[in-house]
């Protein structure tokens, strides 16, 4: 079996959120695997270690998403395609799926994976719209994959509590939940063989998608508060005197 | 192009919150251009559905119906709003942002060269001949982001749950007329075989019901030291509860997590230790009444909504937090 896994290199979960001097975004910071899709990379992973097959890691973005790229295949990916691409963030949702579709498409995977959404942009729409643009049924918030005879069953995530049972035929596409697995770390070994394993490189140039967006972020701000916070300050023990005077006398709630 | 679409969803045979949530922001929207406002049930049998919207200020509600609408599949959904929406030619079209609108709808406005405003809290006409503009939430709640749509074609946008007010909604005088639209779907092009919903845990919790919460995330580090958290429940007579990473994590059960793909929760008291309040969280628990955040990071999005913060390293605070309250007890 085939796997194309699509992963995105996101700002790390605790970097300094900065604004950049335009107000579009924020300023350069540390980056890391987005986690959801390291949970579509360990489901790869486990089903290529159950069926076989090889499991292809796929990224669009600027030279450091390489960095990101080998840590995949530290950790177990076959092989890396690297969309080099400087103006990711000018392109809305359905730009970046162009993308990444015309990179998978000669692939013909059996099996597209990706995380159910970004940490930075969280629209969890890319896998969805992917699937649209290749002609393939898919799934989304997926915590098990089995596979079958024709195709796939999974197990999907329904709000409060529930979940539900979906076949699909081979290929598809199926966006992973988190928690699903266990993430599994890079070994020295992994990391060794890592730096022999192919990254091809395809320019965004070359792959020739519509790159006009539709959808403009036009600037970025930083929240407001949305009730007016009493911060308790002074040590630990001070803070906590405070909290429960507070919510014996003011808020009533003890 | 004309027109606002809302497309609404049951929950248990009846609108739910959420579809309400997005009339009123399709009507806000309304409001600032001066547009109609149309509603879509769309299902195998949607009569009482639609007639719970009749009475809303609407020019009028489109029964989208057909036997393999039955249950929800991407692709019948897709399909048949595909074929209502080329009909109806609407200038925006508005969804609910549930997990199943999230499952379909980016495809759907792919097949128009669209792409979604997904998750919207707020939308502002802004200046005069403007196009309205879009705010979502960025870096899990700690950046707030502003679209415009600038293409030609519908724009879709789907509304984050709790962001636009839905309990004073305006009547009209007279019921909108209500239409049923039958799509043309063949079995053949449904792909997906979905099953009946199923519930798969052990350990029934009434976190709903629950007066006090105490909840843990990220910032407890590790399982050994839920413990901890548990001691400060048991102190405050709460239930213990978490967000996601603590349960995928496998340190406390699904059952006891909070937001949208855990429990829905509106306590008296919420307090969240080392949670740092991301939207997927917050939209689970800010009906609270009372919110605490404790928290090492002052710039946490989980202060915005919380009555009282402590920033500080929770191993510290805790503690002292579980002492302060036992001696009142004495």
């Amino acid at each position: 079996m085939k796997i194309v896994v699509a992963i995105k290199q996101v700002p790390e979960r605790d970097a300094q959120v900065r604004i950049d001097a335009a107000g579009k975004w924020i300023e350069e910071t540390e980056y890391a695997l987005n986690e959801p899709d390291a949970y579509a990379l360990e489901e790869a992973l486990q089903l290529r270690e159950q069926h076989g097959g090889e499991v292809v890691v796929l990224s669009a973005g600027p030279e450091r998403v390489g960095t990101t790229l080998r840590e995949t295949l530290a950790k177990g990916a076959d092989r890396a395609i690297h969309v080099a691409c400087d103006d990711l963030g000018a392109r809305d949702a359905l730009g970046v799926a162009r993308l990444l579709a015309a990179a998978i498409k000669p692939e013909a995977p059996d099996l597209v994976l990706t995380g159910l959404q970004s940490e930075d942009l969280g629209l969890g729409q890319t896998g969805v719209i992917v699937a649209e643009l290749l002609g393939l049924p898919h799934a989304t918030l997926i915590l098990h994959v089995e596979k079958t005879e024709t195709g796939f069953t999974v197990k999907r995530e329904l709000e409060e509590g529930w979940f539900q049972t979906i076949e699909l035929p081979t290929p598809a596409l199926l966006t992973i939940q988190s928690g699903g697995n266990k993430l599994r770390y890079a070994t020295l070994m992994g990391i060794k063989r890592a730096k022999t394993k192919e990254v091809r490189s395809v320019t965004s140039a070359e792959l020739a998608v519509n790159a006009a967006p539709v959808v403009l972020l036009e600037w970025v701000t930083l929240p407001r508060k949305q009730k007016s916070t009493q911060m308790l300050p002074g040590t630990a023990k001070e803070a906590a005197v405070a909290l429960v005077e507070k919510l014996n006398v003011e808020a009533r709630v003890l | 192009m004309s027109g606002i679409l809302v497309v609404v969803e049951d929950r248990a045979g009846r609108i739910s919150r959420i579809s309400w949530e997005a009339l009123a922001a399709g009507q806000q929207l309304a409001a600032q251009l001066g547009l109609p406002v149309s509603a879509v049930a769309i299902g195998s049998q949607t009569e009482a559905l639609a007639a719970e919207i009749t009475a809303r200020p609407l020019a009028k509600v489109v029964r989208v119906e057909h036997p393999l609408l039955a249950q929800y599949t991407a692709d019948g959904f897709s399909l048949a709003l595909e074929q209502i929406i080329r009909t109806d030619a609407p200038a925006y079209i508005v969804f609910p942002h549930t997990y199943q609108v999230r499952d379909y709808a980016s495809a759907l406005a792919a097949r128009f060269g669209q792409s979604l405003i997904g998750d919207v809290v707020d939308l502002s006409a802004a200046a005069e001949n403007a196009s309205p503009v879009f705010t979502r939430q960025l870096m899990q709640g700690r950046l707030n982001g502003v679209y415009r749509h600038t293409g030609s074609g519908p724009c879709f946008l789907s509304v984050q749950a709790g962001a636009f007010r839905a309990d004073t909604p305006d009547l009209a005088s007279t019921s909108a007329a209500v239409s049923v639209f039958t799509p043309t779907l063949e079995p053949t092009q449904i792909r997906t075989r979905p099953g009946e919903p199923f519930r798969d845990g052990t350990e029934t919790i009434d976190l709903g019901s629950a007066l006090r919460i105490v909840s843990v995330g990220r910032g407890i580090k590790d399982a050994a030291n839920i413990s901890l958290v548990q001691e400060l429940a048991i102190a405050l007579g709460a239930e213990l509860a978490a967000s996601r990473p603590i349960c995928d994590a496998g340190w406390l059960p699904i059952e006891r997590q909070v937001g949208s793909s855990g429990h829905t929760v509106s306590p008296k008291l919420y307090l969240a230790v080392g949670i740092s309040g991301a939207i997927q969280h917050l939209v689970g628990m800010k009906g609270s009444q009372c919110v605490v955040a404790i928290n090492k990071d002052p710039d946490a999005p989980i202060f915005e909504i919380a009555d009282y913060g402590i920033v500080g390293d929770l191993f510290e605070v805790v503690p002292a937090l579980i002492a302060v309250i036992k001696a009142a007890k004495q």
